[in-house]
C-alpha cells in the first residue's frame, strides 16, 4: 500500500511542475465556460420553457465542468503508456514487484487530480465572484456538499477505470489509435460533456443515464445543482458504486490475461 | 507555384506510406466534429430555433466554419507547428534559402489528415442546403464561396500571430488556442447570439463575424443588402496587422542556437 501511496505523491509533485501550462489552461477554460453560458441563455431566452434544468444548475453545471475538467476528462491518455506497450519497455515495469494495474491506476489519479488542483480553484472562485445568473451558486447545505463530493470520487475513479480498459485493450491491437478515437469521443458525448445530458430527448436519455458514462460527470454536477435529488440522488450514486466495481474488475480481466499472452517482440 | 505543387506532391507521397495511420487520423477528426454535430442535433431537437436560426440554418453556419477552419489548418500548419521548428533551428535554415519566408513556413507542413474535417463539413452542407430553404442566386453562391474563403484568411492570420509570437517567446503560447480552436467550437452558431459584447468583440478585434454572422444574414435571406456578402473580404484586412507582427518578429528573432 505504502509504495503506490508514495508513487501518488510522487506523480503528484510531478504534475505540478507545469505552472505555466496551468495558467493557460484556467484562462482557457475560464472562456470556454463564459461562452458556453452565453450559448445555453439565447436558448433560454428563445423557449423557456424548453429548458429541462434550471438555468442556474446549468451554470453551476458548466462552471464545474470546467474547473474540474481535468478529472473527467475522457480524451486525455498518459502517451507514455501507450509508446511502452508498442516499443516493449513495459518489460521493466514488468519486472518491478508491484501490480501493474494498480501502478497505472493511481498514475492515472495522480496525473489528473495534480492538474485539476492546479487549476480548480481559480476558476471556482471567479465563478462565484460572477454576478447572479452566470455565477456558480454555493450548495444548500452541508449535506449536499458531502454527498457531491462522494459522487465525484466516484465519478473520478470511474474515469480512470474506463481509461484502464482502454490501455488493457491496447495490449491486444499493438496500434492503439483506432480503440482510442472511437471510445473517446463515444464517451465524451454519452458522460455529457458536450451537451449536458438533461437535454438529451427524453427516450435517449433514459438509457444513456444508465450506462457508465452518466455515472462520471453527470452524476456529481447535477447533483451539486439540485438538479438530481431525493430518492434519484441514492440511484445515481448506487449505479455510479456498482460501475465502478464492474469496470476495474473487467480492466483487471482485460489487463491480466492481455500480460499473460504478451510477448515482448525484443529490440 | 511550381515549388508549391512540389511540396504538396511530397507531402502526399509522405503520407501514402502510412495508409492505416492516415485513415485513422481522419476517422478521429471526423469522430469529434460529428459529436458537436450531435449536440446541435439534440438542442435543435428541443428547442425549434435559437434567435430566429433554425436548425438546418446552424448547421450550415457550422460547416462554413468548420471548412473554413480545416483548410486552414491543413494548408497553413506550418505556422502551427512553428514553436518545434524555432527550438530545433530548422528557421535558421529556412533563413538562408533563396525563397520567400512565408512560403517555405506554408510549405514545410501540409496536413491532409484534415479531409475527416473537410469531409463532415462537405456532408452538413449536402444536407443543410436542401433544408435551408434558401434561393439560390448566383449572389448567394459568390456569398458562400467568400465566406469559406473569408474564413481560411482569418484562421490562416491568427495562426500567423500565433507563429510570430513564438518569436519572442520560443514556446507556443496555449492561450491563442481560445482563439482558433474557439471559434472552430463556438462558431457553430452566429455569433450574435452570444450577445453584443461578443459580437462586437468579433467585429472589431478579431475579425470572426465579418465572414461568419453578417454575409450570413445576406445568404439566408434575413438581410437583402448585398453589401453585406462582401463583408469576408474586409476580414481579409486583418492580415496587415498580422503580417505587420511577423515582420517585427522576423526582424526579432535570435536564434536559439540548437
Amino acid at each position: 500500500m505504502i509504495k503506490y501511496i508514495s508513487f501518488f505523491r510522487m506523480r503528484f509533485i510531478n504534475g505540478f511542475q507545469y505552472k505555466i501550462a496551468a495558467l493557460a489552461g484556467i484562462v482557457t477554460q475560464f472562456v470556454w465556460g463564459a461562452m458556453e453560458i452565453l450559448l445555453f441563455q439565447a436558448f433560454y431566452r428563445t423557449n423557456e420553457n424548453a429548458f429541462p434544468m434550471e438555468f442556474s444548475a446549468l451554470t453551476s453545471y458548466i462552471w464545474m465542468q470546467q474547473a474540474f475538467l481535468a478529472l473527467f476528462m475522457t480524451w486525455f491518455w498518459e502517451k507514455e503508456l501507450f509508446d511502452s506497450i508498442q516499443t516493449g519497455n513495459i518489460a521493466y515495469e514488468l519486472c518491478r514487484p508491484t501490480d501493474i494495474y494498480t501502478m497505472w491506476f493511481v498514475r492515472g489519479m495522480a496525473n489528473r487530480a495534480s492538474k485539476a488542483l492546479l487549476r480548480c480553484v481559480p476558476i471556482l472562485l471567479m465563478a462565484y465572484l460572477l454576478p447572479k445568473p452566470y455565477g456558480l451558486v454555493l450548495p444548500s447545505d452541508l449535506v449536499l456538499l458531502a454527498w457531491f463530493l462522494f459522487s465525484m470520487l466516484l465519478g473520478f475513479l470511474v474515469v480512470v477505470a474506463f481509461g484502464m480498459i482502454i490501455y488493457g485493450i491496447t495490449f491486444y491491437t499493438v496500434n492503439p489509435m483506432g480503440v482510442r478515437m472511437v471510445s473517446q469521443s463515444l464517451a465524451e458525448f454519452l458522460a455529457g460533456a458536450v451537451i449536458p445530458l438533461p437535454f438529451l430527448p427524453d427516450s435517449i436519455k433514459k438509457v444513456v443515464e444508465l450506462l457508465p458514462f452518466a455515472a462520471m460527470q453527470n452524476a456529481p454536477f447535477r447533483i451539486y445543482s439540485g438538479d438530481i435529488s431525493g430518492k434519484y440522488l441514492y440511484q445515481t450514486i448506487l449505479l455510479q458504486i456498482i460501475w465502478l466495481v464492474i469496470m476495474v474488475v473487467l480492466g483487471k480481466i482485460i489487463m491480466h490475461s492481455a500480460l499473460k499472452k504478451l510477448c515482448i517482440q525484443g529490440g | 507555384m511550381k515549388l508549391y505543387l512540389k511540396y504538396l506532391s511530397i507531402h502526399i507521397k509522405s503520407i501514402l506510406q502510412y495508409k492505416t495511420s492516415f485513415l485513422l487520423t481522419s476517422i478521429g477528426q471526423f469522430l469529434v466534429s460529428f459529436n458537436v454535430f450531435l449536440g446541435i442535433l439534440f438542442m435543435f431537437q428541443r428547442f425549434s430555433n435559437v434567435e430566429g436560426f433554425t436548425y438546418s440554418e446552424c448547421l450550415m453556419c457550422y460547416s462554413i466554419v468548420l471548412l473554413s477552419f480545416s483548410f486552414a489548418e491543413c494548408f497553413f500548419r506550418g505556422f502551427d507547428m512553428f514553436a518545434g521548428m524555432i527550438g530545433n533551428g530548422e528557421f535558421d535554415r529556412i533563413l538562408v534559402r533563396p525563397r520567400g519566408l512565408i512560403f517555405q513556413v506554408i510549405g514545410s507542413k501540409i496536413e491532409l489528415t484534415r479531409v475527416g474535417r473537410v469531409l463532415q463539413a462537405i456532408v452538413m452542407f449536402c444536407y443543410a442546403i436542401p433544408r435551408s430553404g434558401i434561393i439560390w442566386s448566383a449572389s448567394k453562391v459568390i456569398t458562400l464561396v467568400n465566406m469559406v474563403f473569408g474564413g481560411t484568411v482569418v484562421f490562416a492570420g491568427l495562426f500567423v500571430i500565433y507563429a510570430s509570437l513564438c518569436f519572442f517567446t520560443i514556446e507556443g503560447l496555449e492561450f491563442m488556442n481560445i482563439f482558433t480552436d474557439g471559434a472552430r467550437e463556438y462558431g457553430k452558431y452566429p455569433v450574435n447570439i452570444y450577445g453584443k459584447n461578443v459580437l462586437k468583440f468579433c467585429t472589431y478585434l478579431v475579425p470572426f463575424a465579418l465572414f461568419q454572422y453578417y454575409p450570413f444574414l445576406y445568404l439566408t435571406g434575413k438581410s437583402n443588402q448585398i453589401f453585406l456578402a462582401f463583408y469576408p473580404i474586409l476580414g481579409g484586412l486583418f492580415l496587415i496587422p498580422c503580417y505587420l507582427l511577423w515582420q517585427s518578429g522576423v526582424r526579432h528573432y535570435k536564434s536559439t542556437g540548437s
